[in-house]
């Protein structure tokens, strides 16, 4: 056992990277949620940011343009979804289900010609003196731009759900959209924008992979990340920060076991592979059941198709 | 009513042979054949089979079919659709592809690195990995500064621990402090997460990455990061021209075209073929040129003592990790005990999951 080869500062910047893909993912869904919508096409309008990302990125050599790109990408997605699901009524995990399965379908197609490339370098942000921290400076001031603005996504959806007019409406249309509609929102319009909204997220946690985390262009590449990040705002309860707290929990178990096993660490190694799952899910699992909290938090209208005539 | 099903029964059975001008041959993925890896290297033998062929056979390929149900109705619908032959190409299909072979006795089923052959109609190939992760080892013991040397690994199944085994004896060979870290993903494709064990390896020490993992997320870490990689199953040196110093490539097309040109001929019978260099099944990536010109030698010499039978990769005297002696002195490893391999050689410290 060699412990000390685990350098902590490293860890902690590592848990940043790792976690920011489904943080991205998982903060726009909260909102799609908070509107009363499911949208299971989350892996689809990843993958999908991660390809078109990439494709504008090494065709102009910008990666704020890949990124740009990719938010565009994965909007354009879940309008389809918006379109099946408000203006024709359909059925919203069917639906969602679809998406996935088709952006992984396209992506594979339109990616063909983008494998084996190398993506523009995303430039670390320059943080002067900062970064020359010890400690700190390794950990949490020498990373890329999105990790920061991520963070700051979050307090924006977090003000914006709680504080600001707009995000009450939408919190209304989600709980209770026949009572929306009376009051006279306009159900499908905020539906709509939230779901917008959730897909340009994605696109850019699919991005952060294929232009930054990994950086390479593959077919399928997400690998699961967006179920993760759906299944992060369940169990966040619907709250931003609760789910930046579990995506840097996953994300910190996932690189804390990969630390362990190079380390040589007598834990079983089928143990350490399953633990970031189970521990995220047990954290989120006993913060979220206290009983003044209320245990569901779920918004009312979830995963209910609304029409004005009803 | 029951006469006349026997008759639709038979004409049916008789059909077959009448109606299959063209011979279909069917392809089940683990992973995407974009991997450039291991699902790539079956797809790349498949279409030079299929060119081979030209007209005469006709391939469909599933890709991302995953274990179990999934990939029993994928293989049941090949069957039902008139599928001749079907190729499964991961170790995980073992139970699955003889389900199926038990309903379809006429349908031949080739599954590649697995073990389990409960009907006649089943026959299984696998490559001699770890021949070639003895020329990596070698080279790798040769190359690493800093004495250690990352491994990714999948799934703790035979092939991959002998890898492990096999790269370790060598690299220790040559190199008699050489460390071995290893990481298990339990995922053959996952590039985000190889990416970040790549990046867990390098920063632990190690500047030579070797991977039994699909994707080729950890040779563009090594690049990025100026260590060396070994690539897998296929040639993956566009990912890290710099850090890329080889690679195990596989070539499934020799023994595709056998195994299709016997279903034409009606000669199929059902086989347990493991191949390795001397077949042409696998062969070395082009050494990267800073490998020195004398490593380069050495390991081609390697490979030839292995073509002609003079070598065998598992020669003893080699203890278990425990310590229990397992082969002596001049003694070579039976197949049995490298296909069943799950233990670790004497030296690495690393446990091995079970």
């Amino acid at each position: 056992m060699i412990l000390g080869s685990i350098n902590p500062a490293v860890l902690m910047a590592a848990l940043m990277v790792a976690a920011t893909p489904i943080l991205l993912a998982a903060i726009g869904e909260l909102v799609v949620e908070k509107a009363g919508v499911l949208n299971l096409g989350v892996e689809g309008m990843m993958i999908m940011g991660a390809c078109l990302g990439f494709i504008v990125a090494v065709n102009t050599g910008s990666p704020v343009l890949g990124f740009i790109g990719a938010a565009f990408a994965g909007m354009a997605l879940s309008l389809l979804f918006a379109l099946l699901t408000q203006a024709l009524m359909t059925n919203q995990v069917a639906s969602g289900l679809a998406l996935t399965l088709f952006g992984l379908g396209l992506t594979a197609l339109l990616g063909q010609k983008y494998v084996g490339i190398t993506p523009p370098r995303t430039p670390k942000l320059d943080l002067g003196p900062l970064s020359e921290i010890p400690f700190l400076g390794r950990a949490f001031f020498s990373h890329d731009i999105v990790i920061y603005l991520t963070i700051v996504l979050v307090a924006a959806v977090w003000w914006f759900l709680k504080y600001s007019r707009a995000g009450m409406i939408l919190r209304a249309v989600g709980e209770n959209h026949d009572a929306a509609h009376a009051l006279g929102y306009h159900v499908k319009r905020v539906r709509t924008l939230a779901i917008m909204f959730g897909g340009a997220c994605a696109g850019l946690g699919g991005a952060y992979l294929s232009l930054i985390r990994v950086p390479q262009w593959t077919e399928g590449m997400t690998v699961g990340a967006g179920w993760i990040a759906l299944a992060l705002v369940v169990f966040a309860s619907w709250r931003p920060w609760r789910a930046l707290a579990g995506a840097y929990l996953f994300g910190g178990v996932v690189v804390l076991q990969l630390n362990l096993q190079a380390a040589g660490v007598k834990i079983p190694v089928e143990y350490l592979s399953m633990s970031p799952y189970l521990i995220t899910i047990a954290v989120l699992v006993f913060i979220s059941s206290g009983k003044a909290r209320g245990s569901s938090n779920a918004p009312g209208s979830l995963n209910r198709p609304f029409h004005a005539s009803s | 009513m029951k006469k006349l099903l026997t008759a639709a029964a038979l004409s049916v059975t008789m059909a077959i042979p009448a109606v299959a001008d063209t011979t279909k041959v069917g392809f089940i993925y683990i992973g995407p054949v974009g991997d450039f890896g291991w699902t790539a290297g079956h797809d790349r033998a498949r279409a030079e089979m299929a060119e081979h062929f030209g007209d005469a056979v006709e391939t469909t390929i599933v890709e991302n079919v995953d274990y179990g149900a999934d990939a029993e109705r994928v293989m049941t619908q090949m069957a039902i659709s008139g599928t001749d032959v079907i190729f499964a190409a991961s170790f995980g299909y073992g139970p699955d592809v003889n389900v199926v072979a038990g309903r379809f006795p006429n349908v031949a089923f080739q599954h590649a690195t697995g073990y389990i052959q409960d009907h006649p109609n089943v026959s299984l190939y696998d490559a001699r990995f770890y021949e070639g992760r003895a020329v990596l080892g070698h080279i790798a013991g040769k190359m690493t500064e800093t004495n250690t040397i990352g491994y990714i690994a999948s799934y703790p199944i035979p092939a991959v621990i002998a890898g492990i085994n096999s790269a370790y004896l060598h690299a220790k060979a040559v190199n008699p402090d050489v460390q071995f870290r290893i990481i298990w993903t339990y995922s053959w494709f996952d590039p985000a997460l190889e990416a970040d064990a790549a990046e867990t390896l390098i920063e632990q020490g190690a500047d030579v990455i070797m991977q039994h993992t699909d994707s080729t997320a950890a040779v563009r870490v090594a690049e990025d990061a100026g260590v060396m990689a070994f690539g897998q199953a296929s040639d993956m040196t566009q990912f890290g021209p710099n850090a890329h110093l080889s690679a195990i490539v596989d070539r499934w097309a020799p023994y595709y075209i056998n195994r299709v040109q016997a279903v034409i001929d009606g000669t199929w019978e059902a086989q347990n073929s493991w191949l390795g260099f001397a077949d042409g099944i696998i062969e070395m990536a082009p050494w990267n040129d800073r490998i020195p010109a004398e490593l380069q030698e050495e390991a081609d010499g390697l490979i030839a003592a292995i073509v002609a039978g003079e070598y065998h990769p598992f020669t003893g005297p080699i203890n278990k990790q425990d310590g229990t002696p397992w082969l002596a002195e001049g003694e070579t490893a039976p197949d049995v005990d490298l296909a069943t391999m799950n233990f670790y050689v004497e030296g690495i410290t690393a446990e091995l999951p079970n």
